[in-house]
């Protein structure tokens, strides 16, 4: 229990101490996560719609691959945008690995598949309850989608938040292509796994700690936009 | 308005990036050990001071560390097998390797030492008896220099470890520091770099055993990427980084550095 103990007054000393590094380190992994996260969804959630609407040859594929690639691994990403990005690769010459950018492309290739597959989910019930009457008003799929995904907005906000769950929890793409390198590419969970290494096992708990209860306020703040809103158009 | 209010601190969060893109760097990739050790945050901003050039640290085992500088993905390599530092350099894809400091390894293990290694003089000797008892071992099992040191010693003391894998030999497949995690969680022999394990705070039940067989010495060597080959390195910058390492402030700085009143590292470049 101790551990539990020395953890949560390690997580208050680096909170109350305003220590410079946390600082700079929960900058970044916000920076990092919520662009990856905000170029996701002006990828996924129209993706995810049109296939949702539109019926053609191979959506089956697309569909199911889109579903797969929710579980795709960390490490797996991070492997792939490292040998993109490498010199020796195709994009090396820019320069981007070891870099926030480098682990921005390998949240955004982590995240859009999540994005996707919940807005086709979202899109098609609402279609499916709609489609009749939508059509009836002179709607074909086409002006359907911007109707469909304002309507599914606090669903889809959802599907958001779990790719911001998604991108701010993994270690092992950012920790392959960002390299973990302090004041640079260093993030939350690297710094937890590198004080893990260090066997300061109740430093990276506390460390732990803080991020979850980031992800907590994050996930709040999106709670209550939802409600207001809601009771707004009510 | 609340909501405005979030999106602008959302968007200008996304935006806004620490500035010092421009500023000078080199990227120096190297193992495990010594950045666990703290070695880096010690000598490294005393460089930076002196020449204005900071020193971005990606650390990794020495199989990987040599992957990545064989892309050009670095412009130091510093790592600590020297056969691979060799191939490395007889290859071109590095300029010339220094020496630049050594260390040694040690075997820890659970205090109360079931394989009863502890005092003897031969290492061999030592992991034999740990075979013949079938004590659990850990091993980095990550291609790094540590990792293929082990090896080395049990092809010395004539044993195949990697037939007993999953058994009493288990490979880790991981860092110095997360490895003796797994050994003292166990609790289970390993081979590790004496400046991890004085640097190392979840010790549990591990005690040192066995140290000083010659065998067990541990240099680090420094290589120049070669801008013939990659020709985006550093080149003026990454030498004079390895030009500080193995001058007079460099060494004087390893020779220095203490992990609770040790010293960790003896430098030992050609002047």
């Amino acid at each position: 229990m101790t551990d539990f103990t020395d953890a949560l007054g390690a997580a208050a000393a680096l909170v109350f101490g305003l220590d410079a590094s946390l600082t700079e380190i929960v900058m970044l992994s916000l920076r990092v996560s919520l662009s990856a996260v905000a170029i996701a969804a002006l990828i996924g959630l129209p993706t995810g719609a049109l296939l949702a609407l539109y019926r053609f040859r191979g959506r089956f594929f697309l569909v199911v691959s889109m579903n797969a690639l929710m579980g795709l691994p960390p490490v797996v990403v991070g492997l792939i945008v490292y040998l993109l990005l490498s010199r020796a690769g195709p994009f090396g010459v820019f320069g981007l690995l070891f870099t926030p950018a480098a682990m921005i492309i390998a949240q955004v290739l982590l995240v859009t598949p999540i994005i996707a597959a919940l807005t086709r989910q979202v899109i098609e019930d609402l279609w499916i309850e709609y489609e009749e009457q939508m059509r009836s008003l002179g709607a074909g799929p086409s002006r359907a989608m911007p109707a469909l995904l304002w309507d599914g907005r606090f669903t889809l906000i959802t599907a958001i938040l779990a790719g911001f769950g998604r991108a701010s929890a993994e270690v092992g793409a950012v920790m392959i292509v960002g390299g973990n390198i302090d004041h640079v590419t260093r993030v939350m969970t690297t710094s937890i796994a590198l004080e893990v290494s260090k066997g300061n096992l109740a430093l990276a708990l506390g460390l732990g700690i803080i991020l979850l209860v980031l992800s907590a306020g994050i996930n709040g703040a999106a709670y209550i936009i939802q409600h207001r809103t809601k009771r707004w158009h009510a | 308005m609340t909501r405005r209010f979030l999106m602008t601190a959302l968007l200008t969060l996304v935006f806004s990036g620490p500035a010092g893109a421009a500023e000078k760097f080199i990227t120096l990739v190297g193992t495990t050990s010594t950045d666990n050790s703290g070695l880096y945050e010690k000598i490294l901003p005393l460089f930076t001071a002196k020449s204005g050039i900071r020193v971005r640290v990606v650390s990794v085992g020495t199989g990987r560390a040599i992957n990545i500088a064989r892309n050009g993905d670095a412009d130091v390599l510093l790592v600590h097998h020297r056969p691979s530092e060799d191939k490395f350099v007889a290859g071109g894809y590095g300029v010339k390797r220094h020496d630049v400091m050594y260390n040694d390894f040690i075997i820890v293990g659970p205090k109360n030492d079931p394989a009863n290694i502890q005092g003897l003089k031969s290492v061999s000797d030592g992991l034999a008896q740990i075979a013949a008892t079938k004590s659990a071992f850990v091993s980095r099992g990550d291609d790094s220099g540590t990792h293929k040191k082990e090896l080395s010693i049990w092809r010395m003391a004539g044993i195949d470890a990697a037939k007993s894998s999953g058994q009493w030999y288990r490979e880790a497949g991981a860092g110095m520091g997360a490895t003796l995690n797994t050994a003292a969680a166990m609790p289970a022999y390993t081979l590790a770099d004496r400046g991890t394990w004085l640097k190392f705070e979840n010790r549990g039940d591990l005690r040192l055993l066995a140290e000083n067989d010659p065998l067990l010495f541990n240099p680090y060597g420094v290589i120049l990427i070669d801008p013939k080959r990659h020709p985006h390195v550093k080149a003026k910058m990454g030498q004079a980084f390895i030009d500080w390492i193995t001058g007079q402030e460099g060494q004087t700085a390893i020779a220095a550095y203490r992990i609770k009143g040790r010293q960790a590292f003896f430098p030992n470049a050609k002047r």
